[in-house]
């Protein structure tokens, strides 16, 4: 049983990323969408809550944003939708952390 | 795979309401099955045909409403918060005594029973929203 968290807030306007990380347990994902994509860059603070978690990334959020990918923190995937569609089937459930 | 989306924020707020339309056009295309789209709280105001944004913009309702023509989608806005927010179709103008109606092709009102029943018949719930 395998749980995708979304996380779709800046990790400088909310906890989400934070609990969601905490929260997560062993086969767990976790994929972050609109502003959470801040959260995946190397040099912000929330890189090292995402230690140890299995961790996506939107593409197409991050290029409408101006981060490109080398900037990203060290075995993050970016995905695009395709990729999304993917993981949802993967994972058993799907949290949303709003 | 069967999948039930549900969307609480409106369109031009922050950007739900692009992301749940790119991740059902995704799934559409992927040969996945989508149950429902469930709007709900500020999400209702996804239908309202009476959305004018600019030439150069997107019409987010406009998008619904030829996703779900080409789908064959069920779309569904929360009755109490369409209420809330004047979102109206025939049955909802008749029972409050209204003298307009303003539903987008593609949408129908109805219960937060319908969410549940989306979320027991699907292999997965999506949320989307603020």
């Amino acid at each position: 049983m395998s749980m995708l968290h979304l996380v779709n807030k800046s990790p400088y306007e909310s906890n989400n990323l934070s609990t969601a990380s905490s929260i997560m347990k062993g086969g767990d994902e976790l994929l972050l969408i609109e502003d959470g994509v801040y959260g995946a860059v190397k040099a912000g603070k929330a890189s090292a809550m995402l230690e140890g978690c299995t961790v996506s990334v939107m593409g197409p959020d991050l290029a409408a944003r101006g981060i490109s990918e080398d900037k990203l923190a060290d075995g993050i995937n970016v995905i695009d939708y395709n990729g999304f569609v993917e993981l949802v089937e993967k994972n058993d459930k799907v949290q949303s952390w709003l | 795979m069967k999948l039930t989306i549900q969307v609480n924020e409106g369109p031009y707020q922050h950007q739900s309401a692009d992301s749940a339309y790119y991740f059902a056009k995704a799934a559409l295309e992927k040969g996945h099955e989508i149950y429902r789209i469930f709007f709900y709280h500020d999400g209702v105001n996804n239908g309202t045909r009476l959305t004018t944004p600019p030439q150069d913009d997107r019409n987010i309702v406009a998008r619904w409403s030829e996703l779900a023509e080409q789908h064959d989608l069920d779309m569904v806005l929360c009755v109490a918060a369409a209420q809330r927010r004047g979102i109206v179709d025939d049955g909802e103008a008749e029972r409050n005594g209204k003298d307009a109606t303003n539903i987008a092709p593609g949408f129908r009102i109805s219960g937060l029973g319908q969410l549940i029943e989306g979320g027991v018949q699907s292999d997965r719930l999506v949320v989307f929203g603020d």
